[in-house]
């Protein structure tokens, strides 16, 4: 049993200069074989193997991570969270991950963070404002807390906007979600890794996997750089690298890798205290609590492995926060880097069943993952322990490429794929 | 961020282009004969290489013509750049 966190074991470890804090997860050797083992060990992945150790009994299990965990897209997405999709389907997944969020840091006893300062999307042009008018009545119909918000509205809520209507794409209204917010995403990764360590999931850090191994239509095991590891049940939670994995078993997915890139300005003090998402103009920053502004770009249209992205992108997206928040125009920016997303053909994930028995694949999470992380782990640890997906997840099935019943949010995905 | 050596124009910034997807994705001669799951390979399902992958490209912002690339998607080198209906190199 891990020592709880709290306020007593701040000041007893204070005593000694915080030097004998117990290890927040272990850093083991692989067993022979596990139950299940989980290829991936970002914030998908490692509440994945959280929720099969937690809610279905699986102790036996393993995360294999190449690099170290939280290193990949976990910790370099814009830490936006929020559920206001357009179709059932994804409302009900995101706001899943959502309700899960609301009570994350308690759960696990690990602070994550989770700020419910609200999301702005803004409008600005006649069609943005039909399609954020029906999203928002799409929202409240799923029980989802939405409103939409006129300029002077949007100016009330987040004064620093640029609300003049000369500008080339003026603000002619927004939508709210009060309940969406930010989190600290280095955090949630640890957190899960602390809580899924603690009842007996291996999680193995710099651990390659090389190669799927598969008798016929069923997995046995991965080889790794750690050696072969034996296993019936293999959760593929790869991100960008999914296709690798994939190309590994034999299996093709309907995948693009593409970059993208953040960035965030030197610390100041606190200006805007929303996250405000703008799809037409393709800008969305908030401000994290050390004051930086947290700013996300767009993705580049070409398909790369290499976690840089192009500078006219990220000269684009300056371009539209320069205009809508003209306040900002003397702020520099401290670090910009990119991430390897993968992209579904209709921006919506996969959490599905494969036709390789044992072999699952949680991927297709594009531009807007981190938000779903909760959810994600907990739906796709039903769908591996159950070989059968939960109702929240069905639709997510990688058929739905071949029966065409896409879920289909380029709309509502606020970065254009 | 890379140059690209486009066939008609020569050395161009990568941002004057737009890429097209992966290259030699042949269309259905016979379109009314496939079955679901032959579209879904043709329409969706992507070798999203790590590696050398072989793909289209168009010069937007210059001549507008397309050309094929061969690229190294782990490091964005660039291999080889060859027009539309030329054979692709093999080494």
């Amino acid at each position: 049993m891990k020592n709880k966190y709290s306020i007593f074991s701040l000041v007893k470890n204070a005593f000694s200069y915080h030097e004998n804090w117990e290890k927040a997860w272990k850093d083991p050797v692989p067993k022979k074989e596990y139950e299940a083992i989980i290829i991936g060990g970002g914030g998908h992945g490692l509440a994945t193997a959280y929720y099969l150790a937690k809610k279905h009994n699986m102790k036996n299990i393993a995360v294999v991570e190449k690099g170290w965990i939280g290193g990949g897209n976990t910790g370099r997405n814009t830490t936006i969270i929020r559920s206001n999709y357009l179709w059932d389907a994804s409302a009900g997944l995101y706001d899943h991950a959502l309700k899960i969020w609301e009570g994350l840091s308690q759960e696990l006893n690990y602070n994550v963070m989770f700020s419910q300062r609200g999301v702005m999307n803004l409008a600005h042009n006649l069609q943005d404002v039909r399609d954020l008018k029906r999203r928002t009545h799409a929202n409240r119909l799923n029980g989802i807390d939405a409103v939409y918000l006129n300029t002077e509205e949007v100016k009330k809520f987040c004064p620093i906007i640029n609300t003049s209507q000369d500008i080339r794409y003026p603000v002619l209204g927004g939508t709210l979600q009060r309940r969406a917010g930010t989190a600290r995403h280095d955090a949630v990764a640890w957190g899960y890794a602390r809580g899924a360590d603690e009842m007996g999931v291996d999680i193995i850090q710099n651990c390659e996997v090389k190669g799927i191994k598969r008798n016929g239509d069923t997995v046995e095991g991965i080889e790794t750089t750690k050696g072969f590891i034996k296993t019936k049940k293999i959760g593929v939670v790869a991100a960008g690298h999914s296709s690798v994995i994939a190309n590994m078993a034999g299996l093709r997915l309907p995948l693009e890798s593409k970059p993208l890139q953040a960035l965030v300005s030197e610390p100041v003090k606190p200006i805007i205290d929303t996250v405000v998402m703008s799809n037409a103009v393709h800008a969305y920053v908030s401000q994290s609590d050390k004051g930086e502004l947290v700013i996300g770009a767009g993705t580049d249209d070409y398909v790369s492995y290499s976690q840089k992205g192009s500078h006219d992108i990220v000269e684009g997206t300056l371009n539209a926060i320069l205009e809508l928040y003209p306040i900002f125009s003397r702020m520099r920016m401290l670090r910009q880097w990119g991430g390897i997303v993968d992209i579904c053909p209709d921006a919506s994930p996969i959490l599905s069943k494969t036709s390789i028995k044992g072999l699952y694949f949680n991927c297709g999470w594009g531009t807007g993952g981190f938000k779903a992380t909760p959810g994600s782990g907990d739906l796709f640890a039903h769908t591996i322990a159950n070989d059968e997906p939960h109702k929240l997840n069905a639709a997510f099935n990688i058929n739905r490429f071949v029966s065409g019943d896409l879920v289909d949010e380029h709309g509502a995905a606020a970065v254009a794929h | 961020m890379f140059v690209i050596n486009c066939p008609y124009c020569g050395e161009r910034e990568q941002s004057e282009f737009k890429a097209g997807g992966e290259a030699h994705i042949v269309r259905p001669k016979q379109p009314t004969e496939l079955s679901d799951d032959q579209w879904a390979e043709y329409l969706f399902m992507r070798k999203n290489i790590k590696g050398i992958q072989f793909e289209r490209w168009v010069h937007t912002h210059g001549c507008r013509k397309w050309f094929n690339v061969v690229r190294d998607t782990s490091n964005d080198v660039i291999k080889a750049v060859y027009k539309m209906g030329e054979k692709p190199p093999t080494n």
